[in-house]
């Protein structure tokens, strides 16, 4: 069974709508860990051993944040900077998540059609992510297609369970490898893969 | 060997006050019982070392509460003084009339004549300056409103020892009508000799020149000798100054003890004033033991054994006339609840000056010999009186008091559904209040300061008197389902007292606790409290981030610096905390505490070796690949 490690960054949790659920659905998840980054270091001073421990210690890592200006909030940019460190995780001797798996997980006010060439954003989520992709590769780890909310000002609550539950599903697939490789690589979302 | 007998009488001195004070503060008795104590033993009723030079010796150690007011006036600036004017002279000034008027009536009504009355009136009016003084820096009760009025009501009485003195040959005249001729007056010396606009005169000449020599002159000496380097001249400068002034004062009749609180007040500008103050300070102390030793010694127990009952009550009476006045007084000028008691249990003693005053009193003879014995006696005695009257103060007066105010205030606590309890609204506790105020919470303010509690309600806090030891007014509070329990008071043992009971009683309850220093908040960690502030350590470690700043660290450099330090030493911590589990379960005595504190905080941080430097954003090994691979090609 993989282990995972949800590194979730959102600086005001009590006012997210989406979020909290989506956590609340994979935090109690067997083989799941939650850190919770600005629970954890409110004050930006990440403790880096830490966490490189906890990286060490897991097999899947998950970037679960809201889309900020097409990007990450502030801490979990903070935590890639300090954590993932040249010599450590990338680099002639930085080998240390050589093997491991990225899935980024992120909630979006724009739906689907923003993010195209056509569309308000212009250019796709996947373009945005390029980013986060590339660190993946550098630290030589496979980057997965994003599990994406769309809409996320405008969405109904039944609609955010579905997210919720859908979340859980990618967790549990991807805790016992049980993800089509194929379908997988041609996947635009890891949304799609779950039936 | 030479001088021999005045060794062999400073050894019994210092003996008696090394061995006697430390044990009087184990008992938890202000030093002055301990010297008096000292005093009664090696004097001539016990083991009689010492002899009737006792009294020689307590002439010469009344300058120890010349220096005393000295120091005082060193501390007290200017501008606060003026501020006491309305208690130095309304409550000061009604004090001593209302006391001797009383004490006056009473002798009278013993059968002693109208003037030997008025005479004992006005004596036994002053109390004891280096005793109440002693008293309130001891317990750091000198900046609480009791203690300022005290002070106040001192400063006042100390005035008035010169008009006594000038009034007493006056008295002495009326015990033979008509007798008041020129030897007479030729007795009284300086001020008093003159007629009245000329005494007033040489008053105000004699500040005028304390205050021209402080202001204008003394800086450029001071300057000169400091400029040499020696300390021991800068000292006899500072001794000098004072004895100078002292002996000034003494020529022209008034109160060394005034003129030198002059002195201290004008050089409290002064850029030496902690220089003197330091400089001083040894001596002051030194001196006042001797003082109380020797007035221990020169307590007259014939006289007492002669009518150990008559004597006893004569005290109490005393006590009780001044204590009345007091307390009265302390009502008319509305000091703070609970405060007034506190007040008159500080002053109903007689004064050391009245040991002046008596003995002047029988020179011009308005006194026989027996009614002085007698009196000093009775003065002496209120002394020795007076620590015992503190301790009934805080042992039985003040809790009785605490509790019967409770009673009234309580009944106004809101039942809140789940309280936020916060013990303490001083500095530490008002930051925290706040906080939580500004964020909408509502909580229970509970503080046992009652000067705070009328500033804070005036601007619209909810505030209620109580002390928190008392489990009732914590369940008043509704400790039972409380969400927190903030532990802010300055009152370090009773913030333990209180966690352990809560604890024992209400585990549930989350307590967040205020320490002292790191001791005091291992005793939290170990009753399982988890949140313990150190009230110092956030506020020194922001000043160290600013100091950075001011070497040259930039300002988030120095932040970090402050942050890795911060959580460094939360592991010193635990480590010091494991540590002190094992072999620190005995008391550790307060002084040594800090020292001891300091040398195991750098040695846990010697091992505890986290503190590397800052690698975050580091290329330096980035810049080394990069090369590497340069060459490479």
């Amino acid at each position: 069974m993989n282990r995972i490690l949800v590194e979730f960054a959102h600086p005001a949790i009590q006012k997210s709508r989406i979020n909290r659920r989506l956590i609340q659905a994979v935090k109690e998840l067997e083989n799941v860990t939650l850190n919770d980054l600005y629970e954890k270091y409110p004050d930006f001073f990440i403790d880096v051993k830490k966490e490189q421990q906890l990286l060490l210690e897991h097999d899947i890592i998950v970037w679960h944040h809201p889309f900020y200006w097409y990007s990450a909030p502030a801490l979990l940019k903070e935590w890639m900077d300090l954590v993932l460190v040249h010599g450590w995780a990338y680099g002639e001797h930085g080998r240390m998540l050589e093997g491991k798996t990225v899935l980024s997980v992120i909630s979006t006010g724009g739906r689907l059609e923003v993010y195209s060439k056509e569309g308000r954003n212009r250019f796709s989520i996947q373009e945005f992510l390029v980013p986060f992709k590339q660190s993946a590769n550098l630290c030589r780890m496979e980057y997965l297609p994003p599990f994406v909310v769309h809409g996320a000002h405008t969405i109904s609550d039944n609609e955010i369970s579905e997210y919720a539950e859908n979340y859980k599903k990618a967790l549990t697939m991807l805790r016992s490898d049980a993800v089509d490789r194929d379908r997988l690589m041609k996947a635009a979302y890891f949304n799609d893969l779950i039936e | 060997m030479y001088n021999q007998d005045f060794f062999f009488q400073a050894l019994i001195y210092l003996l008696a006050a090394v061995v006697s004070v430390p044990l009087a503060k184990k008992l938890g008795l202000v030093s002055v019982l301990g010297y008096l104590a000292a005093g009664i033993i090696i004097g001539p009723f016990v083991l009689g070392l010492v002899g009737r030079e006792a009294t020689d010796v307590m002439h010469f150690a009344e300058f120890g509460v010349v220096l005393m007011l000295f120091v005082i006036g060193l501390e007290l600036e200017p501008a606060l003084l003026w501020k006491m004017r309305k208690s130095i002279f309304g409550l000061g000034g009604l004090q001593v009339l209302l006391t001797s008027v009383v004490i006056g009536a009473v002798a009278l009504a013993f059968g002693f004549r109208l003037n030997r009355a008025v005479g004992i009136g006005l004596i036994l009016a002053l109390s004891s300056t280096a005793i109440v003084l002693q008293t309130l820096t001891e317990k750091g009760l000198i900046r609480n409103t009791a203690g300022k009025s005290a002070f106040a009501v001192l400063l006042f009485q100390d005035i008035m020892v010169v008009p006594i003195l000038a009034i007493i040959p006056v008295l002495a005249a009326f015990n033979a009508p008509g007798n008041l001729d020129n030897t007479q007056l030729d007795k009284l010396t300086g001020v008093a000799a003159l007629p009245g606009w000329a005494q007033l005169l040489v008053i105000i000449a004699a500040i005028a020149g304390i205050i021209f020599l402080g202001r204008f002159v003394s800086k450029h000496i001071f300057r000169f000798i400091a400029e040499t380097n020696l300390h021991e001249v800068f000292t006899a400068m500072a001794l000098l100054l004072v004895i100078g002034i002292a002996l000034a004062m003494d020529a022209i009749g008034l109160s060394p003890a005034l003129g030198t609180f002059i002195a201290g007040v004008v050089l409290a500008d002064s850029e030496y004033r902690h220089e003197l103050e330091a400089t001083i300070d040894p001596f002051k102390g030194l001196l006042l033991g001797l003082f109380f030793i020797s007035v221990g010694a020169s307590i007259n127990f014939m006289l007492f054994i002669e009518d150990p009952l008559r004597i006893i009550g004569y005290v109490l009476l005393l006590v009780l006339l001044k204590f009345l006045v007091l307390l009265a007084l302390g009502r008319f000028f509305r000091l703070k609840k609970g405060y007034e008691f506190l007040f008159a249990f500080l002053l109903a003693q007689s004064s050391e000056f009245a040991f002046v005053l008596i003995s002047f009193s029988r020179q011009s003879q308005l006194f026989e010999e027996k009614t002085g014995g007698l009196l000093l006696l009775v003065v002496t005695l209120s002394m020795a009186l007076s620590p015992l009257l503190l301790l009934f103060n805080d042992k039985a007066v003040s809790p009785i008091l605490a509790r019967w105010q409770n009673k009234i205030e309580f009944d106004e606590v809101e039942a809140q559904e789940k309280p936020i309890i916060l013990a303490g609204f001083g500095r530490f506790g008002l930051v925290v209040g706040r906080l939580l105020l500004a964020n909408g919470f509502k909580i229970t303010i509970i503080d046992s300061n009652p000067s705070n509690i009328e500033v804070l309600r005036k601007f619209g806090f909810k505030l209620y008197y109580g002390d928190v030891t008392r489990p009732q007014v914590l369940e008043n509070a509704g400790i039972a389902n409380a969400r927190l329990l903030i532990l802010s008071m300055a009152e370090y043992e009773n913030a333990l007292e209180v966690a352990r009971y809560v604890r024992k009683k209400y585990p549930e309850v989350e307590i967040l606790a205020r320490a002292k220093d790191i001791f005091h908040a291992f005793e939290f960690v170990k009753l399982n409290v988890k949140t313990v502030q150190r009230e110092m350590f956030n506020s020194g470690l922001e000043m160290g981030t600013k100091a950075l700043e001011y070497l040259g660290f930039s300002r988030y450099e120095a932040y970090r610096s402050a942050r890795m330090f911060k959580h460094h030493e939360e592991e010193v911590f635990m480590e010091l905390y494991e540590h002190w589990l094992e072999d620190h379960s005995q008391f550790v005595q307060e002084t040594r505490r800090f020292s001891e504190q300091l040398s195991e905080t750098l040695e846990a941080e010697k091992k505890v070796s986290i503190y590397e430097t800052d690698c975050a954003w580091d290329v330096e090994s980035i810049r080394e690949e990069a090369a590497a691979t340069l060459k490479s090609k």
